[in-house]
C-alpha cells in the first residue's frame, strides 16, 4: 500500500514518518515511534487506554488515522515527566492515592486527568468523575483515582491536599 | 504495626523497615504511572510476525471445505494453518484442565460462534487481518443447544461427536451426549428427611448469568522457537506461567528445560488468564513452522466471546427451617452451562469447583449438593472471574436463599442471618457439606456493620417511604440489601486439590546479597495486586530487613521456583505462606551466625525487629544487615556460606475469609433507574499486609461485583449468536455509574498461616453481587416478590415494577 508522509510533534520532538493511510495512530506511537506507555484495550473508542493528548484535546488514538496527526504536537505518557525525572503532580498522585493496579488503564487516565485539569483546575468530584467516564479501569473502582486527580488538582494549584472526608 | 515497640528508637527502626501491616506506597507504580510498564504487546523482537485467526460465524454447523488459496496469496501472508496442519503433530485438540479436550483449530465441526477455524501468520497485523477476510469456509449450519434445560433432551442435537458414545466422562458417567458430569456432596437422606419435617421451606430457581471477566488488557502471546536450540520462549499474559509451561511441554513433546515461559506485566486477569489457548498453541506452531517470533493479540471482541466465560450456573435452591427461624436443612440442584467444551479452571478434582461451601456462614446441620454439566453451543470457559472456583455462585445462591426465607417467615433478613451464623465457639467448623473453616466471629463482625450503617434507622425510613409509596405521595421505591459471606481460598492442601495432577503448593525463594539487600522469586504472577509491594512487606518484618531493598521477582519460569499461579486468591494464602517460611528458615540460619559471632548459644540470643541481641544485655547484637555480610565470610564452623533459602509451601486447609456487607438501593418504580445510595463492606481477611492494598483491591472487586449485578451478561440469541461481545454491549461501569465505597474490617487471624493472613482480593465480588441483588430485591419484596434475576439493569428493573403492575 502507498505510504504517505507525516511530520508532527511527539513529546516535544519533530517526527517525521512514512505510513500507510489505514494505519491507526495507536499503532504508528506503539509500533513505529516505539511509545508504548499508551495501550489498546479495545481498539473501538471505548476503553480509553489509548488515550493521549493531541493539540490540547484528549483524543483516543485508536480512533484515529495516523495520516490525520500530520502537523499535530502530541503529548503522550512518556512526555509527563520532567526533563530531570521529577514526575508529573499526576503521576505522583496516581501512586501517592493508590490510583492504579494493573496500571494498564493508567497512561490513558492520567493523559485524560491531564486534559481535564487544563479545562477545569479545580474539578469537584462530580466534575472529575464525569471527566473521566470515557477511561475505563477495570481494577480501581475509580474512587482512589479521583482522589489522585484531586491531589494533584491541589498540587498544581499550590494549596495542601486534604483528602476529603468520607 | 502490631510490634512491640519499648522506645521509639525500635519504633523508627520498625518504621524503616515498612514491614508488615503499612501502607507501604507500591513499588510498581514508578513504571506504571511513566507508561513503562512491559505489557507483552509491548515487546518488539527482530523479524516478528502477527497471528490472527479465521473465526467461524455459526454457533454450529460442519465444516465442508476450508480454501485457504486467496489468503495464502496475500503478499507478506506466510501460512495459513488449518486444523488439517495440526492434526498430524496431533495438536488440533488441546487437553482442558477439566479433562476435557477442547479444539485449538476446527476440524470437521464448529461449535460456538468465533469458534477459531484457521490462524493467518503474516507480516503485520492489518495484513494478517486482511488475509483472514480472504479464507473461504463452506460451512453447512446445524441446529443449536443454546438453552442448557434443554440441552439433554432425548432429541437434542449432539453437540460433542468426537466423544458422543463416551459414557464415561473424567468425573464419572455421563447421562447423556451433552452431559459433561454430575457431582454430589452431602447427605441426601438425611436432608430429605429434614425437609419433610420442617415447619417452613422455600424454593426458587436462583441463576448466575454468563459474564466475562473482561480484564482491560486481552490475552496476548509471543513464541519464539529457536531451530538451532530446539528451544521455545513464550511470552503471554498468564496467572500461572509454571502450569503453561508444563501444559506446554506435554501437547508440544518439547523437553519442559527447554521452554522459557515468561508472564511480563500483566494488565488484570481476574481469572481469564488462567487457562491454554488456542492463541498460544497457534502462535508456537507458528514460530516452529516459520522459524520466526509470533506475536498474536486478541481484539476485544475475541475476548468477550471466545476466551473464558464465568457463571452461567443455575441454582434450583430450597431451605428447610423451624417457624421461629432456625434452618434445618439445603438443598441445591445445579446446571451448569459449559459451553462447548469443558475448559473450566478448577482443581482437577472438583468438576464443579468448591461449590460446595454453599452452605455459606450459617449452621446448616444437614445439606445436600448435586451438579450436572451440560455442553451448548456456547464458548468454553467456566474460568474463576475475580472468585475461589464456584464460591461467587455459591455465596449468590445462598445469600438470596436466605433473603427468600427471611422474608416467608415475616423476619428482617439481618436477624434471620444473626440466629443462623456460627458461632465463635464453633471454630474449627465442620459443615455439612464437609468444609472445616478455620476461623470466624462472624456476629460481632455482623453487628459492627449494622450499627455502622444505622440499620434500624434505614429499615424505618424504608418503612415510611413504604408507607408513602402506597399512598401514591413518592415513585421511589428503597431497598436494603444486608449479606454475610464466607469464601473459601488458598487452594490448596494437596490431600484434595490438584492442576493435572501437580499438587497446589506455592513456593518463593529468598536470597540474601551479602550488603543485606534481597531478591525473592515466587511462583504466583501478579496481575496488578501489587506483589512486588507486598511480599517485600512479608520479609521484611520477618528478617528485619527494609523492603526497599528486597526485589520480587514473579513470572519468569527459568528463575521462579515452580508454582501454581495467581488466581483463586492463592498468593496470599498459599505463597505468602511459603515466603513467611522460607524468610524463617534465613532467620534460623542468620541466629546461628550471630551466636557465633556473639560467642554465645543460640539460645541466648533473642529477635528485635531488625537484630538478634543477647538476652539480658541489649547492648550486644548483630543486624540483620550484619549477619547477612558474615554469612559470606564468617560463618560457625562446619556450616555452609551463603544465606539462602527455599520453601514450597503445601497449606493445611484453605483460609476462610469473611465478610458483612451492607447496600442501600433507591429505585424510580417508573423508570427503573436504580442509584446505589449507600455501599458498606466490613471484610475480615485474618492479618492485614498492606491496608492500602486491602482497600484497593476490596474497591475494585466491589465494582466488578456492581458491574455483574447490575448489567452485564454474554448472551446468547436463539441461533447462538452472541450479542454482547464488544464494550457498546457488555457493562463495564464507568466513574459515573461506579458507586462510592465505605471500607471496614475486624480482624480474625487464620490459625494455620505462618502470619495469619486469609487473603482478600476476591471477597468483594463474592460478596459484593448478592448485596446489590438484595437491595434490588428487597425494593419490591413488599409488593410479593421473592426474586428477581439478575442482572439488575434499569431495563429489567422497569419490566419488573411493570409487571408487579406499578404503571397502571
Ligand atoms: S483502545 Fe482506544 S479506546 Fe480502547
Ligand atoms: S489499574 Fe488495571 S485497568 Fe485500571
Amino acid at each position: 500500500m502507498a505510504k504517505s508522509q507525516i511530520t508532527l510533534t511527539v513529546n516535544g520532538k519533530k517526527e517525521e514518518a512514512l505510513v500507510e493511510p489505514r494505519t491507526l495512530l495507536i499503532h504508528f506511537l506503539r509500533e513505529q515511534l516505539n511509545l508504548t506507555g499508551p495501550h489498546i484495550g479495545c481498539e473501538t473508542t471505548h476503553c480509553g487506554a489509548c488515550t493521549i493528548d493531541l493539540n490540547g484535546m484528549s483524543v483516543k488514538s485508536c480512533t484515529m488515522f495516523a495520516v490525520q496527526a500530520n502537523g499535530a504536537d502530541i503529548v503522550t505518557i512518556e512526555g509527563m515527566a520532567a526533563a530531570d525525572g521529577t514526575l508529573h503532580a499526576l503521576q505522583e498522585g496516581f501512586r501517592e492515592m493508590h490510583g492504579l493496579q494493573c496500571g494498564f488503564c493508567t497512561p490513558g487516565m492520567i493523559m485524560r486527568a491531564h486534559r481535564l485539569l487544563q479545562e477545569n483546575p479545580s474539578p469537584t468530584e462530580e466534575e472529575i468523575r464525569f471527566g473521566i467516564a470515557g477511561n475505563l479501569c477495570r481494577c480501581t473502582g475509580y474512587q482512589n483515582i479521583v482522589k489522585a486527580i484531586q491531589y494533584a488538582a491541589a498540587k498544581l494549584g499550590g494549596v495542601p491536599y486534604r483528602e476529603a472526608a468520607e | 504495626m502490631n510490634v512491640a515497640t519499648p522506645n521509639p528508637t525500635s519504633a523508627e527502626r520498625a518504621e524503616k523497615l515498612q514491614g508488615l501491616g503499612c501502607k507501604r506506597k507500591r513499588v510498581e507504580d514508578v513504571r506504571f504511572t511513566q507508561g513503562k510498564g512491559n505489557y507483552v504487546d509491548d515487546l518488539k523482537l527482530p523479524r516478528m510476525l502477527y497471528g490472527d485467526f479465521v473465526r467461524s460465524p455459526h454457533a454450529h454447523a460442519r465444516i465442508k471445505s476450508i480454501d485457504t488459496s486467496k489468503a495464502k496469496a496475500v503478499p507478506g501472508v506466510l501460512a495459513v494453518l488449518t486444523a488439517a496442519d495440526l492434526k498430524p503433530l496431533g495438536l488440533h485438540y488441546m487437553p482442558t484442565l477439566a479433562g476435557d479436550v477442547a479444539a485449538v483449530l476446527a476440524e470437521e465441526k464448529v461449535l460456538f460462534q468465533n469458534q477459531e477455524v484457521a490462524f493467518i501468520i503474516a507480516e503485520d497485523r492489518y495484513i494478517a487481518a486482511d488475509a483472514a477476510e480472504l479464507v473461504e469456509v463452506e460451512y453447512e449450519a446445524l441446529p443449536v443447544v443454546i438453552d442448557p434445560f434443554k440441552a439433554m433432551a432425548p432429541d437434542a442435537p449432539v453437540l460433542r461427536e468426537d466423544i458422543k458414545d463416551k459414557t464415561d466422562g473424567a468425573h464419572g458417567k455421563r447421562k447423556h451426549y451433552n452431559h459433561i458430569f454430575e457431582w454430589q456432596m452431602g447427605d441426601r437422606e438425611a436432608t430429605d428427611l429434614a425437609f419433610r419435617k420442617a415447619d417452613v421451606t422455600i424454593k426458587e430457581l436462583i441463576s448466575y448469568q454468563r459474564v466475562h471477566p473482561c480484564p482491560l488488557e486481552t490475552c496476548q502471546a509471543v513464541a519464539s522457537f529457536d531451530k538451532i536450540t530446539s528451544e521455545l520462549t513464550l511470552w503471554g499474559t498468564f496467572q500461572a506461567p509454571h502450569v503453561i509451561r508444563t501444559v506446554a511441554s506435554l501437547i508440544s513433546k518439547i523437553p519442559e528445560h527447554k521452554i522459557h515461559v515468561i508472564a511480563p506485566d500483566i494488565g488484570g486477569g481476574f481469572g481469564n488468564k488462567v487457562g491454554a489457548y488456542p492463541g498460544y498453541i497457534c502462535a508456537i506452531v507458528a514460530s516452529i513452522v516459520t522459524g520466526r517470533p509470533v506475536k498474536w493479540v486478541e481484539d476485544r471482541i475475541e475476548n468477550l466471546s471466545t476466551t473464558a466465560f464465568a457463571r452461567d450456573y443455575h441454582m434450583t435452591t430450597e431451605i428447610a427451617c423451624t417457624k421461629d427461624g432456625k434452618v434445618t436443612g439445603l438443598r441445591v440442584h445445579t446446571l451448569a452451562d459449559h459451553g462447548a467444551f469443558d475448559a473450566c479452571a478448577d482443581p482437577s478434582k472438583w468438576p464443579a469447583g468448591f461449590f460446595n461451601i454453599v452452605t455459606g456462614s450459617y449452621d446448616f446441620p444437614v445439606a445436600h449438593v448435586a451438579v450436572d454439566g451440560v455442553y451448548t453451543n456456547k464458548a468454553p470457559g467456566g474460568v474463576a472471574y475475580r472468585c475461589s472456583f464456584r464460591v461467587t455462585e455459591a455465596a449468590y445462591c445462598i445469600e438470596r436463599a436466605m433473603d427468600i426465607m427471611a422474608q416467608k417467615l415475616g423476619m428482617d433478613p439481618a436477624e434471620f442471618r444473626m440466629k443462623n451464623l456460627i458461632r465463635r465457639e464453633q471454630f474449627p467448623y465442620v459443615s455439612a457439606l464437609g468444609w472445616e473453616y478455620d476461623s470466624g466471629d462472624y456476629h460481632t463482625a455482623l453487628q459492627k456493620a449494622l450499627d455502622t450503617v444505622g440499620y434500624r434507622q434505614l429499615r424505618a425510613e424504608q418503612k415510611a417511604k413504604r408507607e408513602a409509596f402506597k399512598r401514591g405521595e413518592t415513585r421511589e421505591l428503597m431497598g436494603i440489601g444486608v449479606i454475610f459471606f464466607t469464601e473459601i481460598v488458598g487452594a490448596g492442601p494437596s490431600r484434595n486439590c490438584d492442576i493435572l495432577g501437580i499438587a497446589m503448593f506455592d513456593s518463593a525463594e529468598i536470597r540474601i546479597h551479602p550488603t543485606g539487600s534481597v531478591i525473592a522469586r515466587l511462583g504466583t504472577k501478579s496481575q496488578g495486586q501489587g506483589h512486588e509491594t507486598t511480599y517485600a512487606q512479608i520479609i521484611a518484618t520477618e528478617i528485619g530487613l527494609a523492603a526497599d531493598n528486597i526485589a520480587i521477582e514473579e513470572g519468569n519460569t527459568d528463575t521462579a521456583p515452580y508454582g501454581l499461579g495467581t488466581y483463586g486468591s492463592r498468593s496470599t494464602p498459599v505463597s505468602g505462606a511459603a515466603t513467611a517460611m522460607a524468610a524463617r528458615k534465613i532467620k534460623a540460619k542468620a541466629q546461628m551466625i550471630a551466636a557465633h559471632l556473639l560467642e554465645v548459644h543460640d539460645d541466648d540470643l533473642e529477635w528485635d525487629i531488625d537484630r538478634f541481641r543477647v538476652r539480658g544485655n541489649p547492648e550486644r547484637f548483630k543486624t540483620m544487615t550484619e549477619l547477612a555480610w558474615a554469612a559470606y565470610n564468617n560463618v560457625p564452623p562446619g556450616m555452609e556460606p551463603g544465606l539462602e533459602a527455599v520453601s514450597y509451601y503445601d497449606p493445611p486447609n484453605m483460609t476462610y475469609p469473611f465478610g458483612a456487607y451492607i447496600c442501600v438501593a433507591d429505585i424510580d418504580a417508573d423508570t427503573g433507574v436504580t442509584k446505589i445510595r449507600r455501599f458498606y463492606a466490613l471484610d475480615d481477611c485474618g492479618t492485614r499486609i498492606n491496608p492500602m492494598i486491602i482497600e484497593g483491591q476490596i474497591h475494585g472487586g466491589l465494582t466488578e461485583a456492581f458491574g455483574i449485578a447490575m448489567g452485564q451478561e454474554i448472551h446468547y440469541d436463539a441461533e447462538g449468536n452472541v450479542t454482547t461481545a464488544s464494550l457498546m454491549d457488555y457493562f463495564l461501569p464507568t466513574a459515573v455509574e461506579t458507586p462510592r465505597w465505605e471500607t471496614d474490617w475486624t480482624t480474625t487471624p487464620s490459625p494455620h498461616h505462618p502470619i495469619g493472613a486469609k487473603g482478600v482480593g476476591e471477597s468483594p465480588n463474592v460478596g459484593g453481587v448478592p448485596c446489590f441483588a438484595n437491595a434490588v430485591n428487597d425494593a419490591f419484596a413488599f409488593l410479593g416478590s421473592t426474586h428477581i434475576q439478575m442482572p439488575h439493569d434499569n431495563w429489567r428493573t422497569w419490566t419488573v415494577a411493570n409487571k408487579l403492575g406499578l404503571h397502571a
